[in-house]
């Protein structure tokens, strides 16, 4: 042990009650930090899963992200062209060439993508009648892009599939129209084709919007019912990596030259307002080490204001400032060390202690565990911040120490 | 052969509102194995002398040559090395660290050093604490042994990095007859049997009695008539 080192020690252990205060102060807040940031960062995640889980990381609709442009501004660009009163061509809706789209999409690495036709119907029961949106699906392939088959109470896709006039309808439409398992209801599309579908599934979301007016048929039937043969006006597309969905809209969107919004696009406000929350969340539990780092300034610095006489005999006796320095220093990041290991031991037990709770989510049906994070990161980044604001605070009075002349320490004791 | 520490016009003085003058003109030549002391009367500026000799303080003007090199360009870095490795010092308050044990006072500045290993180094540390007959107490910490031990102690931390300068303040202004008279009799030895050379600023007529030269300061000046 270099001799800085061993009288930075002993000035510690020579000081127990204070060393222990300002080690507490550190420790409490590294075990917030962390705590607090485990809960925060496992909500975000859970929150962040359940709309990865619950929306199509990827949505390629029949739309385009700019208005087509006209040929002559295409034909010359840096031209003066303006063309007035412009009619669009009325154009057939629905994704061109989709067959091939879709198999160039399926051809890029770790994903599925499924094709939909969705439209809004009327549906008649009993003399009720309600507008909803019916999505044609293909089931096979709709089962790789959505988990809306875990979320059916009875019925299966399987069903649907077996079933070319079925449809499945989520539970507050059949509460609604008061329709039960194979209950026939006739749907109307605006064009005026009508066709009677059956019930063959239930599902229930928990998103009351969505269980009220979403249906789904076999895209066969919706393409007849919608009277657009042969189309399709959305791919679903699901990541095995969701936050590559960015990246493979954009190269989706720029071969297709249709729309193509991930989920991290369409619910933007959401990680915003999440990257915000993380914001006051690491201000305040940074807060705290701040306010522990005061401790371990009080501590040094007394400590230099006792030994100043040491100093002067060590610096008398050929230590360098910066030797001085560094005793002080070392003072510092030994308190945040330590700090930082027995926080992260008692944060550890905090976060195991939380883990335990249980809460019922309003809405929910069953107790679920509170939702804790366990990166590594957040580890890091409390024993790193505990460890800067314990130098940070050692740092004034070890710069002190080093300016102590011996001359003046010798003068004013003879 | 050329002296070990000379002082060429050295002058120290205070700034402030009315600068205050420690030390003016001095110019004196110290030599090897030579036993000095500053006498004076209180507040004269012996000690602020010893101080500026011992490269603790630097001089306003003149300057102070050790072994032949001039110090005055040196930076603190510097001045602390020279210290580490030319110089000792003895203060009339021991000085030493409460802390750590007699053993540890002493090597601190072999362990500072580095120059030996921690084996060697605390050999080293033995020895000295044997010549000074405070074997025994090697292992006590300095308020468990009496005055004229901590002052013995005190020398053999100024010894221990083997410094052919030992610059000591009023080291007996603190002790009784017998400890003042054994630690005289030390820094005398320590000058015929081992070479070094000690200037030391003393009050006490005994010990004075027992150097080579005296030299007198009265108001930061040399005094060569000045009889205590």
């Amino acid at each position: 042990m270099s001799i800085r080192l061993a009288i930075a020690v002993t000035h510690l252990v020579n000081r127990k009650r204070p060393t222990l205060v300002s080690l507490t102060g550190i420790v409490l807040g590294v075990a917030f930090f962390l705590a607090v940031s485990s809960l925060m960062r496992g909500s975000e995640r859970d929150f962040i899963k359940r709309l990865i889980d619950n929306s199509p990381h990827i949505t390629v609709s029949d739309e385009y992200r700019n208005p087509q442009l006209q040929p002559a501004v295409v034909r010359w660009p840096e031209g003066a062209v303006e063309v007035r009163r412009v009619k669009p061509l009325t154009e057939v809706r629905g994704i061109r060439g989709h067959a091939r789209k879709l198999a160039f999409i399926e051809s890029l690495p770790g994903l599925r993508a499924a094709p939909v036709l969705m439209g809004s119907v009327v549906l008649t029961f009993a003399g009720r009648i309600e507008g909803v949106t019916l999505s044609g699906i293909v089931p096979a392939k709709t089962k790789g892009v959505s988990t809306i088959e875990e979320k059916f109470t009875q019925g299966s896709l399987d069903a649907l599939a077996a079933n070319p006039n079925g449809i499945v309808i989520g539970v507050g439409l059949a509460k609604k129209f008061g329709l039960e398992m194979g209950s026939v209801v006739n749907a109307a599309s605006p064009g005026g084709e009508v066709r009677t579908l059956k019930v063959v599934g239930m599902f229930r979301t928990g998103n009351a919007n969505y269980d009220e007016t979403q249906t789904f048929a076999l895209l066969k039937r919706v393409q007849g019912l919608l009277d657009r043969p042969n189309r399709i006006n959305r791919f679903i597309i699901q990541l095995d990596d969701p936050y590559a969905a960015r990246d493979v809209a954009a190269v989706i969107e720029e071969r297709t030259g249709y729309k193509s919004v991930s989920w991290l696009e369409a619910s933007e406000d959401l990680m915003s307002v999440l990257l915000v929350r993380n914001l006051i969340m690491y201000s305040v539990v940074s807060a705290i080490l701040v306010v522990a780092a005061f401790g371990i300034y009080n501590t040094i610095s007394t400590i230099v204001m006792e030994k100043t006489h040491d100093i002067a005999i060590l610096k008398s006796m050929g230590f360098h400032a910066r030797d001085v320095r560094r005793i002080f220093l070392a003072e510092g990041v030994m308190l945040g060390l330590i700090g930082s290991l027995l926080g992260l031991a008692l944060g550890l037990g905090l976060m195991a202690l939380l883990a335990r709770v249980e809460i019922k989510p309003p809405g929910a049906t069953e107790l679920v565990h509170l939702p804790i994070y366990w990166g590594y990161e957040q580890y890091l980044l409390a024993a790193g911040f505990a460890l800067a604001s314990a130098v940070g605070a050692a740092y004034l009075p070890a710069r002190k120490a080093g300016r102590v002349q011996p001359v003046t320490i010798l003068r004013g004791m003879g | 052969m050329r002296p070990i520490l000379a002082a060429e016009r050295l002058g120290r003085v205070l700034p402030g509102e009315i600068p205050v003058t420690l030390v003016q003109d001095v110019t004196l030549a110290v030599e090897r194995g030579e036993f000095v002391v500053i006498m004076g009367p209180s507040g004269s500026g012996k000690s602020s002398l010893l101080y500026l000799l011992g490269l603790l303080d630097t001089p306003t003007s003149g300057r102070v040559l050790l072994d032949g090199q001039d110090t005055s360009g040196f930076g603190e870095d510097e001045l602390a090395a020279t210290r580490l490795r030319k110089l000792g010092f003895v203060f009339q308050f021991h000085f030493l660290l409460a802390e750590f044990s007699v053993l540890d006072n002493v090597l601190l500045p072999l362990r500072r050093l580095g120059v030996l290993t921690e084996d060697a180094a605390r050999r080293r540390a033995r020895e000295l604490l044997d010549q000074l007959g405070l074997s025994e107490h090697g292992h006590k910490r300095p308020y468990q042994i009496s005055g004229g031990q901590r002052q013995r102690v005190a020398i053999a931390r100024a010894l221990a990095n083997d410094p052919p300068l030992i610059l000591a303040d009023e080291p007996t202004g603190n002790l009784d007859t017998r400890a003042a008279a054994n630690v005289r009799q030390i820094l005398r030895d320590l000058t015929r049997a081992f070479g070094k050379t000690v200037i030391a600023v003393t009050h006490d007529l005994t010990f004075a009695g027992a150097a080579d030269r005296r030299i007198g300061i009265v108001d930061g000046r040399i005094d060569p008539d000045w009889r205590a």
